[in-house]
């Protein structure tokens, strides 16, 4: 009897101590978006099947109240262990204790920096780092082939001239004077704002902001002359004007805008498109040949509630996360670009004509650090507006935004 | 049986009229506890939180009047606050106009009453964001636009409507009144009928012209009916933001902020910036002009 109370607590322990074992569970935290759920489904069978001791559960929520559903729940103190967010949100995601540094030991600094795309410091305050992209986003300049052929033109404009070219060459209005077709889309809404701040103010011989992104500098004459030329797009050449056919990404798929800047997240919607051709290129360079790009990302981070054994499965989970086999899976299932050079630029990748040229942009691409970026868009976009919509001029509509716009930023900080 | 009249338990007997209060207020008691917990306690919480910082991840700091001293020194603040009372000046009395019109004409209409009658009650029951995005596409240039299309058609220019600064917020308006309307209609018929025949009868006898029946029967039996409507009306354009905010997802408040109202402000303060304190600031301000507002048509309509 002894003996069998003996055998029976043993096994009861080695049971116990096996259910432990097998039973760290660790939450990851998404917003919906159907490939992306499904991406990390897969990612999540490979990395259990790998190891077998961790059961990850993705718990998903729509876009639109994702930041608030994560702050509450980090607040009712269920923080996940893993989540996914916009790198733009880092600093009130550190600042309010959602997230938690990465562990050194298993993410050193010099290794995330070497492993890559340069972008990714964009996750780093002071020596930590915050979050790793899976995936990264850059702007390239979407054409529709059967207006060009249309139009006779052979090729994608190189330079903004010949984009200016092209696009007053391709709008087409009606005998009212309504446009019937855009040669290009103006919409700040949309990426105008991104492509005008990063890209056209560098293009012009500025910089958006300085190096920390603490203060506005597009207040110059480089600044002004960028949104001159934006501006005159809809003032002067008349290739388009906001709110065309509601919005640009719209009149690109209806056929109705010979081109259109967007970014790799629009390449899922518009491969759809099955009335005509379409094909992408690289941001036009200025006249000396210099470009840019935005280039942006969701990172993951680690939740500030996790510790122990969750706090270890949660980093071995980010690091498969951002390991080069998920990041394959992910260009192929969200068509999104691997984070780190060494899976972005293969042979097979560089040869792709659609995503070679968001490939080639994220090379000299900046990544702009907001504060507020609804708050930011609507700065630009009412700049935009008070040129086409009050007449003001443009000096005095850019100045009116680098105030408002280093207000933003001055309040976050 | 002599047991019969003794009660089985010990306890005093309750008078009818104090157990059926005990009944009543079991029954109300669920409500009143969900009211506390979900619109009361939130409420008067929101005083609270209008003196402080808070950006829901922090603790709330208490900053007392900073924030009503940045709302008040905002210019966006002003234009909205503008823009809210000229939802609620030109909307109310518009609306109420209209539907008034409306429910005195088809109340004396037979053919096809009903069919005309649920025809203006239904985009009262259509959902505020389908209509929000139909409007929107109507309301585009040419080609996509019907209403530009038409115009354009015809050899009329076009009219911006959402991109303009002027037009706007009327374009908005309309579609709100619009879908107000029928609701309107129902209450000031249901108003009507209920004003006895008996007057309309003994005027008519007294031979009476049409107008003067309308002006010195009709409008002041309807006066509560007019009340209720006034203040109901009023409520739901101050509250305007379905409508807006579905029409303007390209630049939420319209261009330049021309067609944003209070709500939308106070949604984009608290859910988009995060800035709690300055958006309940803001639903305090919200609050009060609703309050003073309210007070002021039961005054000025109030029975004498």
């Amino acid at each position: 009897m002894k003996r069998f109370t003996k055998t029976a607590l043993l096994a009861g322990t080695i049971m116990a101590s096996a259910t432990a074992a097998s039973a760290v569970d660790i939450e990851y935290l998404q917003y919906i978006y159907d490939t992306r759920v499904e991406a990390v489904d897969q990612l999540i069978a490979k990395f259990e099947e790998a190891n077998p001791d961790i059961n990850v559960k993705q718990v998903t929520f729509p876009y639109a109240d994702y930041q608030t559903r994560v702050v509450a729940a980090n607040m009712a103190g269920n923080g996940p262990d893993v989540l996914q967010m916009f790198y733009g949100w880092t600093d009130s995601f550190v600042n309010g204790g959602v997230l938690q540094p990465l562990p050194k030991d298993m993410f050193p600094a010099e290794q995330i920096e070497a492993d890559f795309f340069p972008i990714v410091t964009a996750m780093k305050r002071g020596d930590d780092y915050y979050g790793l992209p899976t995936a990264v986003r850059s702007l390239a300049l979407f054409y529709n082939k059967a207006l060009f052929a249309e139009a006779g033109i052979e090729g994608p404009p190189e330079t903004l001239d010949q984009l200016v070219d092209y696009a007053s060459q391709m709008a087409v209005k009606d005998s009212g004077g309504n446009y019937t077709t855009v040669g290009l889309t103006v919409e700040m809404g949309g990426q105008d704002h991104q492509w005008w701040r990063e890209v056209l103010v560098r293009q012009f011989g500025g910089a958006p902001y300085s190096d920390d992104y603490s203060t506005v500098t597009y207040n110059d004459a480089a600044g002004v002359a960028a949104t001159q030329w934006y501006t005159d797009l809809t003032t002067k050449h008349e290739v388009g004007y906001t709110g065309f056919m509601d919005e640009g990404q719209a009149a690109f798929r209806a056929g109705r805008a010979a081109m259109t800047i967007d970014g790799t997240f629009r390449l899922g919607s518009f491969r759809d498109i099955a009335d005509f051709e379409w094909a992408v290129a690289e941001l036009p360079a200025n006249a000396d040949g210099l470009r840019s790009n935005y280039a942006s990302y969701f990172a993951n981070g680690i939740g500030a509630k996790s510790e122990g054994e969750e706090l270890e499965a949660a980093a071995k989970f980010l690091a498969y996360l951002s390991s080069p086999e998920a990041m394959q899976l992910w260009l192929e299932v969200v068509g999104e670009l691997p984070a780190r050079p060494e899976v972005a630029l293969t042979e097979a990748n560089l040869a792709d004509p659609i995503y070679a040229p968001f490939l080639k942009g994220l090379e000299y691409a900046h990544t702009t650090t907001f504060v507020e970026e609804q708050a930011q868009r609507q700065v630009a976009m009412d700049m935009a507006n008070r040129v086409f919509l009050q007449g003001q001029s443009v000096e005095e509509s850019v100045a009116e935004a680098a105030a408002a716009e280093q207000a933003i930023i001055d309040r976050a900080r | 049986m002599a047991m019969d009249t003794t009660s089985p338990q010990s306890a005093p007997r309750l008078s009818m009229r104090t157990r059926r209060a005990i009944w009543v207020w079991a029954f109300l008691a669920l409500p009143v506890l969900f009211y506390s917990v979900i619109r009361f306690y939130p409420t008067i919480d929101a005083f609270r939180l209008s003196f402080t910082d808070w950006n829901l991840m922090s603790k709330p700091a208490y900053i007392g009047l900073q924030n009503y001293r940045d709302m008040f020194a905002s210019a966006e603040f002003w234009k909205v606050f503008r823009n809210t009372f000229a939802y609620l000046i030109i909307g109310t009395p518009i609306s109420l106009l209209l539907s008034f019109l409306i429910a005195y004409f088809l109340d004396r209409i037979r053919f096809g009453h009903t069919f005309l009658r649920a025809l203006y009650f239904l985009p009262f029951i259509t959902t505020a964001s389908a209509m929000g995005w139909v409007w929107r596409w109507f309301y585009q240039p040419a080609p996509t636009g019907v209403i530009n299309s038409v115009l354009g058609s015809v050899g009329m220019g076009q009219l911006d409507f959402l991109r303009s600064t002027t037009w706007a917020l009327p374009s908005i308006m309309v579609t709100a009144i619009w879908a107000g309307l029928g609701f309107q209609i129902i209450i000031f018929m249901a108003g009507l009928r209920s004003i006895p025949q008996t007057y309309y009868e003994a005027a008519k006898i007294d031979g009476v012209g049409d107008f003067a029946i309308l002006r010195k029967i009709t409008l002041p039996l309807l006066k509560p009916t007019t009340v209720f409507l006034v203040v109901f009306s009023s409520i739901g354009f101050l509250r305007i933001f379905d409508q807006v905010y579905n029409m303007t997802t390209n630049d939420p408040g319209g261009p330049l902020g021309t067609t944003k109202p209070l709500v939308l402000m106070i949604y984009q303060t608290a859910f988009n910036s995060y800035q709690m304190g300055a958006a309940a600031a803001q639903t305090v301000v919200l609050f009060t002009i609703l309050l003073f507002i309210s007070l002021l048509q039961l005054w000025i309509l109030r029975t004498r």
